[in-house]
Order: C-alpha cells, then sequence, then structure tokens
C-alpha cells in the first residue's frame, strides 16, 4: 500500500467515525450508547492488552481497576461523601463536585497505584497461578465496595452510588445536548466524541510504548523471563510497570463511566466483566492493537445489539432465552470457534517479521 | 592487558546433602578464553550459574574487574559486566533477530516511559542508536541478513550466533557461553571456534564450558577443570592434559594407571 493510499484510508477512517453517532442516531439514541459503551471496552481492552499481551501476565481481575477509577469518581462527584462525613459538608457547602480534569488523572493514578499494589505480591506467579491469585484480588475489591457501609457509609454497599455529576467539558456539562450553529448535538453523541478522543489518545500512547525500549523489555520477559533476567532486565519494576501502567487505563475508563451512567454499584464490577475483558484481548489478537480494538468492539456491541433483536427469540422460547443469556451464550460460542480455528485472534500480530526461507 | 577480569575464591555451594561446589577458586584475565571443563555432574553449571546470579553461593568472594560485586540477582549480574547464553539455547522466540538484540541493549540505554510517550528528540535518538547498534552485532556474529527474521524461524547455528550477539550488546567485561557448541555438526563448530576466536582477538575475556575437549583445548589459553564440585586442575590446555588426577577423573582408576604406564 503506497503512502497515499495510506492517507486517503485513514481520512475514510477518521471520517466514518465522526460521523458514527449520527449514523446510529437516526435509528434510535439507545444505538448511541452502545457505540458509547463499546469505547469504554475498548480503553478496558488496551489497558489490559498491556498487562497480557505485552507483558503476557493474564490478569483475570481487571474490573479491579475500573471499579477504582468509578468509585473514585462517583465519591469526588456525588453527596456520598459529604453524606457520610457531615464535617466535610460544612466545608462544602455546595457539595463535592471535582471537575473531570483532576478526577481523570486522579483515577488514572490511584489505578496504577493499585495495579502495583496487587501485582506486587505476583511477582513470582506465572500462567495460571498468577491468573487465580489476580482473581482473587478482583473478587476482593468487589466484595469490599460491597461491604463498605459499615462502620462508615462510603461506598453504599450494594445500593450502589447514584446522582454523580455528568462530565463537564468547558464549562458545558456532557449531559446536556449542544447547539452549534443551528445543530443539536444530542448527549450521548457529546460523550461518543469524548470517549473517542480517549480512546485515539490511548492507541497513541499505547503504539508507542509498543515500540519503545520499555515495551521490548515487556515483550522479552513474555517470551523467556530467564533469558530476559540474564540479558540484566530487572523484571520485578518492568512487571510492577506493566501492571500500573494497564491499571492506569482501566481507572481512566471507570472515571468515565461513572460519569456517563450517573449511577455505580458494585453490581458493574463482577467477575464476568474481567473475563468478558480478557476474552475482547485474546479474541482480538493478543499483543495487538487493532486486534484488540477490534475484539473490544465486537463483544461490547454485539451483545448490546443482541437486547435489540432478542425479542423476536425470547418470543419463540416462551421467554427461557433472553438477551442476558443469549450473550453467554454467543460469547462462549465464539471463544470456543477462536480457539480452534484462529487460536491467534481474529486480527492477531502479523507474523512479525518474516520467517527465515522468505528472506534467504 | 593482563588485568584480572574475573576473580573468584572459595565458592561454595550446597544442595541438600550434595556438596556441588567446595572451594572452588579461579581468576580470568582479559583477553583470555578460560575453559572449565569436568566429567557429567562435575558442577560446571552451577558454578555457572552461581557466577551469574542464579543460584545463590553459600560462600565465595566475588570481583569483576576489580570491583567486588554479589552475585544475588541475576539481573544485577548482567549490569555489573557478565552476560550468559544458555545450554538450551533462550532467545525470545517470537522476536525478530534484531528485537532480541535490541533487548540486550537494554541494559546500557535509559529511555524510559515518559520519553516513549511523548517521543522526545531524546528517545528518537537513542533508539536509533539502539538499532544501529544492534545490527551493527549481526553484522558482527555474521547473520546480519537475518535481522528482521523471527528468531524461532533461524537454523541452530544461527541461534547461537543471535545468542552470541545479543550477549555482547550488553557490553559485558566476562562473555560466558554454557556448552555453545552443543549439538553443533563440525562445519557449524569451525564457525564458532572462529566466531569465539574473533571476540577474543577485540579484547573480550571468554568463560567456556564446554564437553568437546578438541575445542576446549584447541581455543582456551587456560583451562580448570572440576570433579565432583572441586577444582583438581588449573592450567594451559597442554598441563591439564597430561594431569593424572584428570585422566583419572574423565577415565577411572584402572585406566588412568594404563595411560600412564605407557611410554609417552
Amino acid at each position: 500500500m503506497n503512502q497515499n493510499n495510506k492517507l486517503s484510508l485513514f481520512l475514510l477512517a477518521a471520517l466514518g467515525l465522526l460521523v458514527a453517532p449520527w449514523i446510529a442516531q437516526f435509528f434510535g439514541s439507545g444505538w448511541v450508547r452502545i457505540l458509547d459503551v463499546a469505547l469504554l471496552y475498548v480503553l478496558l481492552a488496551l489497558g489490559l492488552n498491556i498487562v497480557v499481551g505485552f507483558a503476557g501476565l493474564l490478569d483475570l481481575g481487571y474490573v479491579a481497576f475500573y471499579a477504582v477509577g468509578a468509585y473514585l469518581f462517583a465519591l469526588l462527584a456525588s453527596p456520598q461523601l459529604l453524606e457520610a462525613f457531615p464535617a466535610l459538608a460544612q466545608s462544602f457547602p455546595t457539595g463535592l463536585h471535582m471537575p473531570v480534569w483532576v478526577v481523570l488523572p486522579l483515577g488514572a493514578l490511584l489505578a496504577a497505584g493499585f495495579g502495583v499494589l496487587l501485582g506486587a505480591p505476583t511477582l513470582k506467579l506465572r500462567g495460571d497461578y498468577l491468573a487465580i491469585v489476580t482473581l482473587g484480588f478482583g473478587e476482593i475489591i468487589r466484595v469490599f465496595l460491597n461491604n463498605l457501609e459499615q462502620p462508615i457509609n462510603l461506598t453504599n454497599g450494594p445500593r450502589g452510588i447514584s446522582h454523580i455529576d455528568p462530565l463537564t467539558v468547558l464549562g458545558h456539562p456532557l449531559s446536556q445536548p449542544l447547539e452549534i450553529g443551528g445543530v443539536t448535538v444530542p448527549s450521548v453523541a457529546l460523550y461518543y466524541y469524548l470517549f473517542l478522543a480517549m480512546v485515539v489518545l490511548s492507541v497513541v500512547v499505547c503504539h508507542r510504548l509498543e515500540h519503545s525500549r520499555i515495551g521490548r523489555a515487556w515483550m522479552a520477559i513474555r517470551e523467556d523471563e530467564i533469558a530476559a533476567k540474564a540479558m540484566g532486565l530487572n523484571t520485578r519494576n518492568l512487571k510492577l510497570l506493566a501492571f500500573g501502567m494497564g491499571a492506569s487505563f482501566g481507572g481512566l475508563s471507570g472515571v468515565l463511566f461513572a460519569s456517563f451512567q450517573g449511577f455505580i454499584s458494585p453490581e458493574s464490577f463482577t467477575l464476568t466483566e474481567s473475563i468478558m475483558i480478557v476474552a475482547m484481548v485474546v479474541l482480538g489478537g493478543l499483543g495487538h492493537l487493532p486486534g484488540v480494538v477490534l475484539g473490544a468492539v465486537l463483544l461490547a456491541a454485539l451483545p448490546e445489539v443482541l437486547r435489540y433483536v432478542a425479542g423476536d427469540v425470547q418470543r419463540w422460547t416462551d421467554g427461557r432465552l433472553d438477551a442476558a443469556i443469549l450473550r453467554q451464550l454467543l460469547v462462549a460460542l465464539a471463544m470456543i470457534g477462536i480457539m480452534l480455528w484462529r487460536p491467534r485472534g481474529l486480527w492477531p500480530v502479523p507474523e512479525h517479521g518474516r520467517a527465515a526461507k522468505e528472506a534467504a | 592487558m593482563n588485568a584480572p577480569v574475573l576473580h573468584v575464591s572459595g565458592v561454595s555451594k550446597r544442595f541438600g546433602g550434595l556438596q556441588a561446589l567446595s572451594e572452588v577458586s579461579l581468576t580470568i584475565k582479559r583477553g583470555q578464553v578460560y575453559g572449565l571443563i569436568g566429567p557429567n555432574g562435575a558442577g560446571k553449571t552451577t558454578f555457572f550459574n552461581v557466577i551469574t546470579g542464579l543460584y545463590t553461593p553459600d560462600a565465595g568472594r566475588f570481583e569483576l574487574a576489580g570491583k567486588p560485586y554479589q552475585p544475588q540477582q541475576v539481573h544485577a549480574v548482567a549490569r555489573a559486566g557478565i552476560a550468559r547464553t544458555f545450554q538450551n539455547i533462550r532467545l525470545f522466540p517470537d522476536m525478530t533477530a534484531l528485537e532480541n538484540v535490541m533487548v540486550g541493549r537494554h541494559v546500557r540505554t535509559h529511555s524510559g516511559l515518559v520519553g516513549a510517550v511523548l517521543r522526545t528528540k531524546t528517545f528518537r535518538d537513542e533508539e536509533a542508536a539502539i538499532a544501529r547498534d544492534a545490527q551493527a552485532l549481526l553484522d558482527y556474529v555474521g547473520i546480519g541478513a537475518a535481522a528482521p527474521v523471527r528468531a524461532r524461524t533461524l537454523s541452530y547455528g544461527d541461534q547461537r550466533r543471535l545468542e552470541i550477539a545479543r550477549a555482547l550488546a550488553t557490553e559485558p567485561q566476562l562473555l560466558a557461553l554454557d556448552e555453545p557448541a552443543a549439538g553443533m555438526n563440525a562445519t557449524e563448530k569451525n564457525v564458532l571456534r572462529a566466531l569465539i576466536e574473533r571476540i577474543r582477538g577485540d579484547g573480550r575475556s571468554i568463560l567456556l564450558i564446554e564437553h568437546d575437549v578438541k575445542l576446549v583445548m584447541g581455543l582456551c589459553d587456560r583451562v580448570s577443570v572440576l570433579d565432583y564440585g572441586k577444582l583438581i586442575a588449573e592450567g594451559t590446555p597442554a598441563d591439564v592434559q597430561r594431569n593424572p588426577l584428570v585422566v583419572e577423573a574423565y577415565l577411572g582408576k584402572q585406566a588412568a594407571a594404563a595411560v600412564v604406564e605407557l611410554p609417552a
């Protein structure tokens, strides 16, 4: 493909992404919401890809970092924290309304901190053992969120936190439609553009990391940890860096999620979510950014689409097969199919470099 | 030229009831190829793993290029200046040959996350230098054309050479090769031998563990012989070959007696 073709393809893709919400809007704003959620999952999958795809550390508790980000924003931008600490309420009579530009980096940072914290005890573990421990960590966070309503009501337990502020960009809350030159941009489309910007930024960051000294070191650890050590790589620090870096993406999307939904509860952060994110990365293609994005979009959007078409199926089966069951069924089938026919994912890393025969 | 590169003394290592190494001492001088031989189970690989930090020794003093070092962490040893290869080749199989060597440059380069994300000038310059150095090393070991090839698809001999290039990329004081000729045919051994001689010619020091006695005797400047974890002989290849203790270790007491009785 020559330079010109590449450029036109790029422009076409950019245009497609920009008009996507308008096309979706045509069918109803529920479809734009689906796009929004899909973009959040892309962000999550990109983050997990750093840990699983680049550094080769299987993390089954990734949703914990999503939860950390979401709860951080929920606490800082809803009445919840002030109700729990009346003393605090006096210093903030109008309520805590942390601006998003403070909370986004804060969420990324806090999640990265948790990533390092949870990564540290697992440094000597590999493969299945690592997966089991990280799975446990994910559950611990969820159980904490479920139970931190006593003695101080911090998380409001299983009832969750509501009345979370919407994101405000340049003084405009994204929950309100925006008028630009007679055109009304609906709230869901505003969120879409914000999430899209975050995803593009993340893709750039991931791509640059992949082709850097640190990225190569992560891949070396994935390929052969002992050889990597013998080459002088401080595998402990590099693994912690991968955990932290991956988790920060989770925290970021958590913040976005909380403000987008306006309500969160521990139910959004179950093990099934973690497994879904891992499935996205594996389905798309471990370690390959376009593949990961594709996997995330497919697995995040398709089940939501199902919700709209599942009505018929439900009627045929007297309500025994609803959208949720259908979603699990299809995801399971997709995973089995991938493992059988495309074990390296739908869009895997193009055979990295050439085989010896071609080069000769 | 003749300053010691590696000086170890009194190295001991015990695995449960097995004394794998007892009081081993040796000195490798700059520009030497130093051979370490011994029958199977003599403790060669244990010694190797101890000086490279894979095993923690029970006792011993270690000095690298005049500076004491503690072989506690593998990566710290590589940073201090010992680079090793593995008896059963351990490359990064799905990375290209060039990337394999680029990983070797990691320990002598610095750019971190921020530089990588922002693509600063320092980062780009360093990245270009890493690629340039890596390509030069591939050329040096004679597989420059294989740079874009995945390591797993290289031939056995080329994989050995790639491993040596990767080790050289860490700018080691001492290059430690663990049975590099294992599994090679005669032609490949000759190529390897020429490569090791070239590396020595460029002023590097090499520790060679090898089964192939012919290769060791032809290549090494000095040789040590281990048996049951003890150093039983040390000297030039010719001295060591004549040493009755060495003959005994390899052939057994009776055979050794027979050899010694033969008129030389």
